[in-house]
């Protein structure tokens, strides 16, 4: 699928991390700027850190115009993304629902279904009877605890095969030319005069004038190497899957107030997952309490679930920021560039953010998606406060 | 999910407490004097080590009483637990060979074969 190289003495530039945004990100480097003599390090195999954990849930309703500028900029681009790879991403636009479940929640869901039009994002307002319909397995009944009063529907957005979409972008950047290092990690990085002149790794000294580090949980680890701090913070993330069983659940379900989100894979299993650990950890483990409280709500949200067997369960880190919106920056050291701060939701934005963040580096100048998100908006309180549309963690 | 001495209640579950973040985070004296980006840095700038950590937690579910921690956060391993006021004890743990690097027992990283500290590399 993808050649094996030995790592070359040097590189027009270096992505850090071989998830799907660092792949991605060489990709639209090689395609669209012309940069084909660069390479992408993946410490482990690629696919294997977040790309590989996340439950796939995507779509684009978020609140601010920054925000649906680059998740519908990725939407847009998934939809075209398996033909263009030539590579099945099992892109399923089934729709999202994303539940209100008290009159507060609900009002400000209306909110977000109306700056998500003004914006273009397809996304409407549910009421429960309309829930019902769109979603039959979901209990609306007014007896349980926290009943449901509607949702939005956002009906182009769903999932895909994070797996597929991790090995397309693979074999296409490897045909265009570029190295795909795996068992290889970033240890250090190397500057004169400001400016970055090679990354050293576990396999020897490697020149390059640019860096794009897209580690996600690891974006702090790799920055404090140049002694830049940032403001995010790594959290375990869980998600887990149940026995497979046969077609239950025909959306991505989302609940903010009780803190659960639930799709059906083809396989049949229900993915499930929902919040962080609240302290910051590295453990790719994520604690029993927070499963225990996302099963106890999806079991009133789907009754049916309760009788289930789950099956596995596993955890990512996951680099939060305090906006819930990602960084996408160039930084005080010439040349070395950061995406990272997606947090519990970055899947979605994949193909949107190689995009951007490519052009970012290639023409060390923000692409105009891009330049929002840049890190000196937290010293100008720009923020891009994201909170109430990331809310639930997926 | 682990178990946190309070020190003082003993020992509970996680589930009692609540994380309160970075510990040892002063908030500037002189704040009129500060440009936006020196608040920026107490306002939103925070360590992220992967290994040793001092961070703050709560015994919301107890006696409501905050308190510091040392842990190591590639293992999640505790390795003290002090007053608020208090230096951090010195304390020694198993940190990653490698930045990225996960430790030897304890990551929960699967990937990665668990060794005795004292089994040749
Ligand atoms: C359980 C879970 C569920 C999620 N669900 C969703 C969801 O439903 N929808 C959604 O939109 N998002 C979701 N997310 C978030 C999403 O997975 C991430 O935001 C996104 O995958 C980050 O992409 P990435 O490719 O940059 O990360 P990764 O795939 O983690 O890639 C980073 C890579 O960097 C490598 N690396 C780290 N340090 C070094 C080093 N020093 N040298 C070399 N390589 C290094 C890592 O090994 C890793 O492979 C979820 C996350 C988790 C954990
Ligand atoms: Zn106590």
């Amino acid at each position: 699928m993808w050649r094996n190289p030995e790592p070359k003495p040097g590189y027009d530039a270096v992505v850090i991390g071989g998830g799907g945004h660092g792949l991605a990100t060489a990709y639209y480097l090689a395609k669209e700027h012309g940069m084909t003599n660069i390479a992408v390090i993946e410490k482990g195999w690629i696919g294997g850190g977040n790309s590989g954990r996340n439950t796939t849930i995507i779509r684009s309703n978020y609140l601010f115009d920054e925000s649906a500028a680059i998740y519908n900029h990725a939407l847009q681009l998934w939809t075209t993304l398996g033909r263009e790879l030539n590579y099945n991403i099992m892109m399923s636009h089934r729709g999202v629902l994303n539940l209100a479940h008290d009159e507060g929640e609900g009002r400000g869901l209306k909110r977000r279904v109306e700056a998500n039009r003004l914006n273009g994002v397809d996304s409407e307002w549910l009421d429960a009877k309309q829930v019902k319909e769109f979603c039959p397995v979901i209990n609306i009944s007014q007896d349980i605890r926290y009943p449901v009063l509607g949702a939005t529907l956002q009906r182009s957005g769903g999932t895909n095969r994070h797996d597929a979409v991790v090995w397309g972008y693979a074999r296409a950047c490897s045909a265009m030319g570029v190295d795909i290092i795996q068992q290889c990690e970033v240890t250090g990085i190397k500057t004169a005069k400001g400016a970055v002149t090679g990354v050293e790794t576990t396999r020897g000294f490697i020149k390059t004038p640019k860096v794009a580090c897209v580690t996600a949980g690891h974006t702090s680890v790799i920055a404090s190497m140049l002694d830049i701090k940032l403001p995010i913070q790594s959290h375990p993330l869980q998600a887990l899957v149940s026995e497979p069983i046969k077609p239950l659940v025909p959306c991505v379900i989302m609940s903010n107030a009780v803190h659960v989100y639930c799709s059906q894979s083809d396989k049949g299993e229900l993915v499930i997952g929902a919040g962080i650990d609240a302290h910051t950890s590295y453990t790719q483990r994520g604690s029993m309490d927070i499963i225990e409280h996302q099963m106890a709500s999806l079991c009133e949200l789907l009754p049916p679930v309760a009788r289930l067997r789950m099956m596995r369960q596993w955890g990512g880190i996951v680099d939060t920021c305090p906006d819930a919106s990602p960084i996408i920056s160039k930084t005080p050291v010439k040349g070395f560039y950061i995406n990272g701060g997606w947090g519990t939701g970055g899947w979605k934005a994949t193909p949107g953010s190689g995009h951007v963040f490519a052009w970012t580096v290639a023409k060390d100048d923000p692409h105009p998606i891009a330049a929002p998100f840049a890190l000196d908006r937290f010293h100008s309180g720009a923020l891009v406060a994201e909170h109430g549309a990331a809310a639930v963690a997926h | 999910m682990f178990l946190i001495t309070c020190p003082y209640c003993g020992t509970r579950d996680q589930s009692e407490f609540s994380n309160a973040g970075e510990a040892h985070v002063a908030r500037p004296a002189n704040g009129e004097e500060l440009t936006d980006e020196q608040w920026a840095d107490f306002v939103f700038l925070r360590n992220n080590p992967k290994g040793l950590f001092a961070e703050r937690w709560v015994h919301t579910a107890g006696c409501r009483r905050f308190f510091n921690m040392l842990r190591n956060t590639a293992t999640d391993e505790i390795l003290a637990v002090y007053e608020i006021g208090a230096k951090p004890p010195k304390v020694t743990t198993v940190e990653p060979a490698t930045p990225s690097g996960e430790a030897p027992i304890g990551s929960g990283n699967d990937a990665v074969k668990v060794m005795r500290p004292e089994e040749p590399k």
